[in-house]
């Protein structure tokens, strides 16, 4: 709530401020539906042309365990989900004791009074409102029930609280609810008025937002996870294969159930390996398919990984990357898969390798992901992580009838093919599936062995150096026309943030905060990674300093996994690391303190 | 919004951008010499040799054009099969074959799928697929040949391999106990489980043929000797060596499962012919089924307005 006071009417009338934007943080156990309020919310400031983000993190227990779910929703742009909650709303015990600390001073904690005792000594530095939100949703809903429904009148509680348009809520619930039994509905909107009801113990001041500057027309508002699986049906992706795992398990549901309607199959194998075999067999077949997986899993395909690379397969493997090594943490974030999408496997086998920024950017870069694959002959790679994934945005609802777009293969018959043609222009050759009649009678075999134009195998050194370059070229010419990424803020100064994947959000707050407080401090987002756009020396020839921020270990020699490559590419002593492996997403003032600490003289410009 | 490539790739660079000529649509069956591409790289003798000549012959009296042909195989001396066969191929990586198969078979109902392996590629580092393919009843047609060792790593103990084998990884003999081809694919659910053996060229079609006819995962496990690391293996299974060509029993109803596994535990040579056959509906089959009541809900609807529907919810 930044540009407005946060004082409290201490007993009087209640009074409404407005307000800006707020972040919320809702603390509570994963089966208590605090995802569900959390996706109202986001919703909600979706069809209200406001800028949302949420956080959540999830235990990776079976069923329960503490999580929470952060949502930030503004009336100007939202770039992360927030450092400080302004609004706690705690359920248990455990849920007020372990996330006051993340409310801001003078914050609001909601909590429920039939289950959180509140400390005496807490009472000073935080407004403190207690509900018995369990009991009084029994009494609202009744019967077996039990307090289920309670995340429904919390979210009552916060509608009233934030003046939210209740009319749109109501709709919201009913879609939710919608098709169940209609007593589910029925609890459902009785707990949320009873909520809505609740006179919030006429010690608060309600609040009100501003009208929204998003004039940005109808919004779209979903997940990493929902928009890449989206982003591959436009993009005419009608084949996957996978296997379960957190977190990329939700796309492969999604693609699993959406498929049919197109025509096409999502198959659950029995591994990671034939997960992503039969992707490169569909792809063969005429029409780029996908696989996909988190860390271990990514691990397992890389055999086949570098066969598809060697076979110039089009292919396009999504990992949404936890924390590692091993089994790791598998509901945490990280960004350290970066190495293994850039090198997986044995031998020299370039590939491309992409990481969305935000959700929007899930949506599109997974159709780039699939004409790249298509265009190239070659592996996508698209690394997201388990923030981007799970993280809500609303952004512009695209326009569907212009991006989708159909990949069938045509099978129109051709006089020759060589699948690797050598004097094919910068290596790029395009793959023919089966069923397309060669008039020449000479068919192409694809293979992992070294192989000479027909893919017939060779044990030739001229042929093995070819194609190893052929592999090579056709990346470099791709990275030649890549576009530049665009500096955030001033194109000379005394800091350069470079960041990839899910960050930008915070590194961009980040900039924006420091540059209000007089420091130099400009940021770059790499999102194509391998190969990298031509020309990045430049802009890092503008600055005093480039650090390189990344979720992922500073390594042996003080770098990241994007700082190393960047190190290696450029040679420029000004690269260092700003690196964490807590498991959590970068809050604002973490990028500010570290970067600090590392530039000695101070962020100002010199 | 993000800077995408979103217009549809040229075909650029390859040879094929040239449109071909029309032809005749009368087309003659494709006789030896247009299905064969390199030499084998088989070792003189290799039973290998047969499986591929049949394979030939196949094509030939199928009358099947090399377009609607695709071979597929993992790693092995027998996986090199796709290279001495004059159609589109796929050489994949050892013991994948059958999911990369199944891609294909699942996303083209055009083709006639087959897959050529060896006992390594099948039943050890491709054991998993061996079952899961079968249990799903993919439709592709998976030719086994078994020679009861590493032929290509230069004799090591296979999956198969005979207790007491002598290999360079079982210098004293095998110990492991070995895995029965047959018996493995009935219980992992194979639609269609048949045995032959190289040394019966006539019974080698006939398997082939009854297996590309089966609606569903037809496996053969044909006998195929290495004279190079296990000479004489098969002898007692071939009469011209002294030994007995024992056919699957008139009377063998090859739709009784117990039968076809008491058929499969006979000690070597044991019999040969198709031991089970089942017409369950193939997983191709139902997963059209599914997708055909799916897109019976968005009749006349073009795909980006499917997506759109999906987008509406999500406002």
């Amino acid at each position: 709530m930044s540009d407005t006071t946060t004082a409290m009417s201490a007993g009087g009338a209640p009074k409404v401020a407005s307000i800006n934007e707020v972040v919320i943080r809702i603390a509570g156990n994963s089966q208590d539906g605090i995802q569900a309020i959390g996706g109202f919310l986001a919703r909600l400031a979706g069809r209200s042309e406001q800028e949302v983000m949420t956080f959540m993190t999830i235990p990776a227990t079976i069923s329960g365990g503490p999580s929470i779910f952060q949502v930030r929703m503004g009336s100007g742009e939202v770039l992360s989900s927030g450092d400080d909650a302004d609004v706690l709303l705690a359920f248990y015990q455990h849920s007020y004791e372990g996330h006051l600390a993340s409310l801001k001073k003078g914050g609001i904690v909601l909590y429920d009074s039939d289950h959180v005792v509140p400390k005496e000594e807490l009472k000073k530095d935080y407004h403190h409102l207690g509900i018995p939100i369990s009991g009084l949703t029994v009494e609202a809903i009744g019967g077996t029930a039990k307090d289920k429904g309670k995340n429904i009148f919390a979210l009552g509680l916060i509608a009233k609280m934030f003046d939210l348009n209740i009319p749109k809520l109501e709709k919201l619930i009913g879609e939710r609810f919608t098709g169940k039994d209609p007593s589910i509905l029925n609890n459902a909107l009785a707990a949320f008025h009873a909520g809505y009801a609740n006179p919030l113990g006429n010690v608060m001041e309600t609040f009100k937002f501003v009208a929204s500057q998003n004039k940005v027309g109808q919004q779209v508002v979903m997940n990493g996870n929902e928009a890449l699986g989206y982003g591959l049906i436009a993009a005419g992706v009608r084949f996957g294969a996978g296997y379960p795992i957190t977190p990329w398990s939700d796309i492969m549901e999604l693609l699993r159930r959406e498929l049919p309607k197109y025509g096409g199959t999502f198959v659950q194998t029995e591994d990671e390996i034939a997960a992503i075999s039969m992707a490169i067999g569909a792809s063969y077949a005429g029409r780029v398919a996908v696989t996909g997986s988190s860390g271990p899993g990514i691990s397992l395909k890389t055999e086949a990984l570098g066969w598809a690379v060697m076979a110039e397969m089009p292919l396009v493997i999504v990992d949404v990357q936890r924390g590692g090594p091993s089994t790791g943490m598998p509901t945490n974030i990280e960004q350290s898969d970066l190495n293994i999408a850039l090198n997986g496997g044995h031998g020299d086998s370039p590939r491309v390798v992409i990481a969305p920024a935000n959700v929007e950017d899930c949506f599109y870069m997974a159709i780039e992901a699939v004409n790249l694959a298509r265009k190239y002959s070659v592996p996508v790679i698209i690394l997201t992580d388990q923030g981007i994934a799970t993280r809500i945005e609303a952004f512009p609802e695209p326009n569907l009838e212009k991006v989708c777009q159909d990949i069938s293969p045509s099978f129109a018959s051709v006089a020759d093919h060589k699948p690797y043609d050598l004097s094919a222009p910068d290596g790029i050759t395009t793959h023919l599936p089966p069923g397309t009649r060669i008039n020449s009678g000479k068919y192409p075999i694809v293979t992992g062995l070294e192989h000479d134009e027909l893919g017939h195998p060779t044990g030739s050194p001229k042929l093995h150096t070819q194609m190893m370059a052929k592999r090579r070229k056709k990346l470099q010419a791709l990275g030649a026309t890549l576009p530049l990424p665009k500096i955030y803020g001033p194109p000379e100064g005394n800091i350069l943030l470079v960041g990839w994947g899910s960050t930008e959000g915070p590194i961009r707050e980040a900039v924006d905060r420091a540059r209000a407080s007089g420091d130099s401090v400009s940021s770059l987002h790499i999102r194509h990674i391998n190969p990298l756009p031509n020309g990045l020396e430049n802009i890092f020839s503008g600055f005093n300093h480039v650090l390189v921020v990344e979720m992922n270990d500073e390594g042996l020699y003080g770098f990241g996994q994007l700082g190393a490559v960047l190190r290696a590419r450029y040679c420029d002593p000004k690269i260092h690391g700003i690196n964490k492996t807590d498991g959590l997403t970068w809050k604002v003032k973490e990028i500010l303190e570290r970067a600090k600490t590392n530039v000695s003289a101070g962020l100002r410009k010199i | 919004m993000s800077q995408t490539l979103t217009e549809t790739p040229e075909r650029a660079g390859n040879i094929a951008s040239v449109p071909a000529p029309a032809l005749p649509e009368e087309r003659k069956g494709l006789t030896k010499k247009e299905i064969a591409a390199d030499h084998p790289t088989w070792c003189p003798g290799c039973g290998d040799f047969s499986v591929l000549a049949l394979y030939f012959k196949l094509i030939e009296k199928r009358k099947m054009w090399h377009e609607k042909i695709t071979t597929v195989a993992g790693i092995g001396c027998s996986s090199r099969f796709p290279y001495f066969v004059q159609a589109h191929g796929a050489h994949f990586i050892h013991g994948r074959a059958l999911p990369f198969a199944s891609g294909i078979s699942l996303s083209r109902p055009d083709l006639h799928v087959f897959v050529f392996g060896g006992d390594g590629d099948a039943f050890s580092i491709g054991g998993n697929h061996f079952n899961h393919t079968a249990r799903k009843n993919v439709k592709l047609t998976y030719c086994v040949m078994d020679n009861w060792v590493y032929g290509l790593t230069k004799k090591q103990t296979s999956p198969t391999s005979p207790l007491g084998f002598k290999s360079k990884t079982d210098m004293w003999g095998a110990v492991d106990y070995p895995i029965n081809p047959m018996k493995q694919a009935i219980s992992a659910g194979a639609t269609f489980v048949a045995r032959t053996t190289h040394t019966n060229p006539n019974h080698v079609l006939q398997m082939m043929e009854a297996a590309m006819d089966h609606d569903g995962f037809s496996f053969i496990e044909c006998l195929s000797e290495c004279v190079e690391f296990y000479e004489g293996a098969f002898d007692a299974s071939n009469p011209r060596k002294g030994g007995v060509f024992n056919e699957v029993p008139k009377h063998h109803d090859v739709t009784d499962e117990m039968a076809a596994y008491k058929l499969a535990g006979e000690p070597f040579p044991g019999y040969f012919g198709i031991f089970y056959k089942s017409n369950k509906p193939t997983k191709n089959a139902k997963e059209a089924e599914i997708n055909k009541s799916f897109q019976s809900k968005v009749t006349g609807l073009k795909d980006w307005q499917i997506l759109q529907k999906n987008f509406d919810k999500l406002k």
